[in-house]
């Protein structure tokens, strides 16, 4: 399956591993295996384990204290194109980046493209993540038409037909059923890679939330940027971008000859930490001013890169260290459009709280996703990032969670590190389907990370036991 | 495990029926850290503490007695606090260490005995209570760890030297063990209370600057927070021992708090 990403033995270290947003740490060794026949050894040896991919979630979940971490991204082989179809055979810890290089020249698209093309198959899998065009296309699992699955009991060979079960499961599981080795991604054809993409401008939230739902029948993706920190009444103005893939015919005559361009791979890199963090209210307040008026009141059809209009952030590759020492969270829900309004009260609240927003970001979402654990549901999503350190947050949130769990909605679990349990089956009722999968495929509760130890979502050891043996009864079918 | 606002989802406190303990358990306890090992020296204290932390909603409290004038029980007993969380399959999030004695009557220093109990209780006891549970929570990946020091310990004065030298000891371990710490997922808190209003402290003059147990454990959560090494209580000591500390001893013999 082509050259290997990572060169030499596979290499193992005690390491401190934290999330995208650096407010927990905790040290696991981790390992970085070159070949998926290592991945099976370790997941059928070494307790408790969990899967890691780039780390670009922002809590706990590629984390396991005191356990194995094992690092995929040495195993990230692309297999051939198939060009009538569009599918392609992946290893687990390639990234999206490194697959797009692959398949763009070709006129082959991600089906889903999160806000930073730094994560792997694996972990777009494991989040079952989404893209702006989730209100047309839903989320990536939903492109998967197979993947192998390294489990304590053994490897399985899943598609959706075959096992749909376990692959739903594995779907959204956060790593929870197995560790992801190979997967085979339907991709979308393009005829450039360039978007075709409209911006408007709105001085408050409800304008912009208006035409959000109209906008999505018309384009393929679209996202608001929302700036919280304005004051009074103009909370929550923001820029709406909606686009489209541009035709070849859309393109300028200059751009003809690099209608499936490539974004640039070198990104800026900050070398340093600085301790308190450049972010500040002050400084943010000033940058999301400049943005709002730089942005056009209405513009329509402008040529843009890819890079600018799905992943403006990669620009510096680790910009989350901007917030300092202490870190940040990054607090993403969805409600039903009945509970649209919480859209305007949790930005109320955070506000009254006197805690700084400092990115906001507001999508809408199509259906839901067959995902145990999947995060998508129609409705609104809002994702905010908020320094860890600003007191009354850890407060202001749980209210929060509580408001959003009663309205039937739910949190983010790729972007989490303090929701607490007790509401998490309240926002996922399929939990409890979850915990009968793991029975059949981990019924010694090897795989645990810190985020489901956390929310209790993974059994204490004391239970396996009980649970070895219900397991043993229930072997199965699609093992290899 | 230790959210992204540093509360923890299970502590062993050790010196439990300690005000300023109780006060920091009840807060935990609102916060969703609910399973406690707590342990005491005081039987019918310890159990009436453990049946108040469990009232206030804790789903598993466990109970262990220790006498700190033996410095070799505390690796004992910090092993059973982590056995009766770990046996369950739970991860160890803080350990608090709170006990201690004041031991400042005017002529205590000539007595060997007090001397030794009190650098006994306040140091000793402590610091191997900390290098194992440091051993502990460093092999389990994370965790922190809450050490009440003193301001005593900060600037010695004469009223109370033989406490202050003790705390000025585990408070500099405590220090160095956060450093040997770095980067291994386990975080030190040292806590340096000023006067506070507690059983420690009653019959003694109030100085105007007194905090209460509760403004302690409100700090304590906050430092959970923000990764603070180091946390005043209140904040503003913070530059009023920044001065004692460089006054000459003439004068700081005269300040008569
Ligand atoms: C700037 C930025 C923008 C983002 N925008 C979006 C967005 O628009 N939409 C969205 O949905 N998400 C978004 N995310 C979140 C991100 O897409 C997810 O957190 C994704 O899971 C990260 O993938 P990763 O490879 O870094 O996985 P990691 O963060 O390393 O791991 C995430 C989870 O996946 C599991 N996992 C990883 N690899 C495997 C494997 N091979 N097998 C099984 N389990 C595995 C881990 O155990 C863990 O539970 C964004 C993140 C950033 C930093
Ligand atoms: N109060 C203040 O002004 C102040 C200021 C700075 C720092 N501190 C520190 O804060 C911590 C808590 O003090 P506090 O104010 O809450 O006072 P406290 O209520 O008197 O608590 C002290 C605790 O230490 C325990 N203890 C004493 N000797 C012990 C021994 N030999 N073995 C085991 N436990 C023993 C006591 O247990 P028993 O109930 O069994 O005696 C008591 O629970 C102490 O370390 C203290 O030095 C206090």
């Amino acid at each position: 399956m082509g050259e290997p990403c990572a060169r030499g033995e596979s290499r193992r270290s005690a390491r401190l591993l934290s999330g995208w947003g650096r407010a927990t740490a905790s040290r696991a060794e981790v390992l970085q295996p070159r070949a998926a026949v290592e991945v099976e050894t370790l997941v059928s040896t070494r307790s408790p384990l969990i899967a890691r991919g780039l780390g670009r979630s922002y809590g706990d979940a590629a984390q396991c204290a005191g356990g194995t971490v094992v690092d995929m991204t040495g195993l990230c082989a692309v297999g051939p194109l198939q060009e009538r179809t569009g599918l392609v055979e992946v290893d687990g810890g390639t990234s999206l980046d490194r697959l797009m290089r692959r398949t763009i020249p070709r006129g082959w698209f991600l089906p889903v493209w999160p806000g930073t093309r730094q994560v792997t198959v694996g972990g777009a899998i494991a989040a079952d993540i989404h893209g702006k065009n989730h209100h047309r296309d839903g989320s990536f699992a939903q492109h998967v038409s197979r993947l192998t699955l390294a489990t304590p009991t053994g490897t399985y060979e899943l598609t959706p037909e075959r096992d749909p079960e376990l692959f739903w499961a594995t779907a959204g599981g956060m790593g929870l059923t197995g560790v992801v080795t190979r997967a085979t991604i339907s991709m979308i054809p393009v005829e450039t890679s360039w978007m075709s993409v409209d911006t408007d401008r709105f001085d408050d939230l409800d304008e912009a939330m208006a035409a959000m739902q109209q906008a999505d029948a018309d384009h393929r993706y679209s996202v608001a940027w929302l700036d919280c920190m304005a004051p009074g009444r103009h909370a929550g103005r923001a820029v709406m971008t909606a686009g489209d893939h541009a035709k070849g015919s859309e393109l300028p005559a200059r751009l003809a000859r690099k209608a499936l361009a490539l974004p640039r791979s070198r990104a800026l890199r900050i070398p340093f930490t600085p301790t308190h963090g450049l972010l500040n209210p002050l400084a943010v307040t000033a940058f999301n001013e400049t943005w709002f008026w730089k942005a056009p009141r209405r513009e329509r059809g402008r040529i843009c890169s890819m890079g600018s209009f799905f992943h403006p952030l990669d620009a510096v590759a680790n910009w989350n260290v901007l917030y300092g020492r202490g870190g940040f969270v990054q607090y993403q829900f969805v409600v039903g459009d009945t509970a649209s309004e919480l859209v305007a009260g949790v930005i109320g609240e955070l506000r009254s709280a006197r805690v700084p927003i400092f990115l906001a970001v507001l999508k809408r979402f199509g259906g839901s996703s067959p995902g145990l654990l999947s995060f998508p549901m129609p409705g609104w999503t809002l994702a905010l990032d908020l320094p860890s350190r600003a007191p009354g947050l850890p407060d202001v949130l749980r209210r929060l969670d509580h408001k959003i769990a009663e309205s039937g909605g739910r949190v983010y679990l790729a972007k989490d590190a303090r929701l607490s349990p007790d509401l998490l089956e309240v926002m996922y009722p399929k939990l409890g389907d979850l915990a009968h999968v793991r029975d059949r495929v981990d019924p010694a509760g090897v795989l645990a990370s810190d985020l489901s130890r956390r929310l209790g979502i993974t059994d204490a050891p004391a239970h396996a036991g009980l649970r070895k043996m219900t397991a043993a009864e229930g072997s199965n079918s699609q093992k290899r | 495990m230790n959210n992204a606002f540093g509360h923890p989802q299970s502590a062993v406190v050790l010196g439990a029926t300690s005000d300023i303990a109780r006060a920091l358990t009840t807060r935990l306890v609102a916060l969703g850290c609910d399973r406690l090992v707590l342990a005491a020296r005081d039987e019918v204290q310890l159990a009436a503490e453990a049946q108040r932390v469990k009232a206030t909603g804790a789903s598993f409290v466990e109970t262990v007695r220790f006498d700190a004038v033996d410095t070799h029980s505390a690796i004992e007993v910090v092993d059973q606090c982590f056995e009766a969380l770990q046996a369950r399959g739970w991860q160890v999030d803080l350990v608090v260490v709170a006990a201690g004695i004041l031991c400042d009557g005017v002529d205590d220093w000539r007595d060997p005995a007090v001397v030794e109990r009190c650098v006994t209780v306040n140091f000793s006891w402590p610091s191997v209570a900390l290098s194992r549970s440091a051993s502990s929570l460093h092999r389990q990946g994370q965790g922190t760890i809450v050490v009440l020091s003193s301001v005593a310990g900060i600037r010695i004065r004469r009223s109370n030297f033989i406490y202050g030298a003790a705390k000025a000891g585990v408070d500099g371990f405590a220090h160095g063990l956060a450093e040997a710490l770095r980067g291994s997922g386990v975080n030190v808190q040292v806590v340096r209370p000023g006067f506070v209003k507690t059983r420690m402290t009653t019959g003694r003059r109030v100085p105007p600057i007194a905090a209460s147990a509760d403004d302690v454990a409100a700090a304590i959560v906050r430092g959970l927070q923000t990764r603070a090494d180091t946390v005043w209580v209140p904040t503003s000591l913070r530059w009023v021992f920044g001065v004692a500390r460089m006054l000459p001893a003439w004068l700081w013999r005269r300040i008569p708090f």
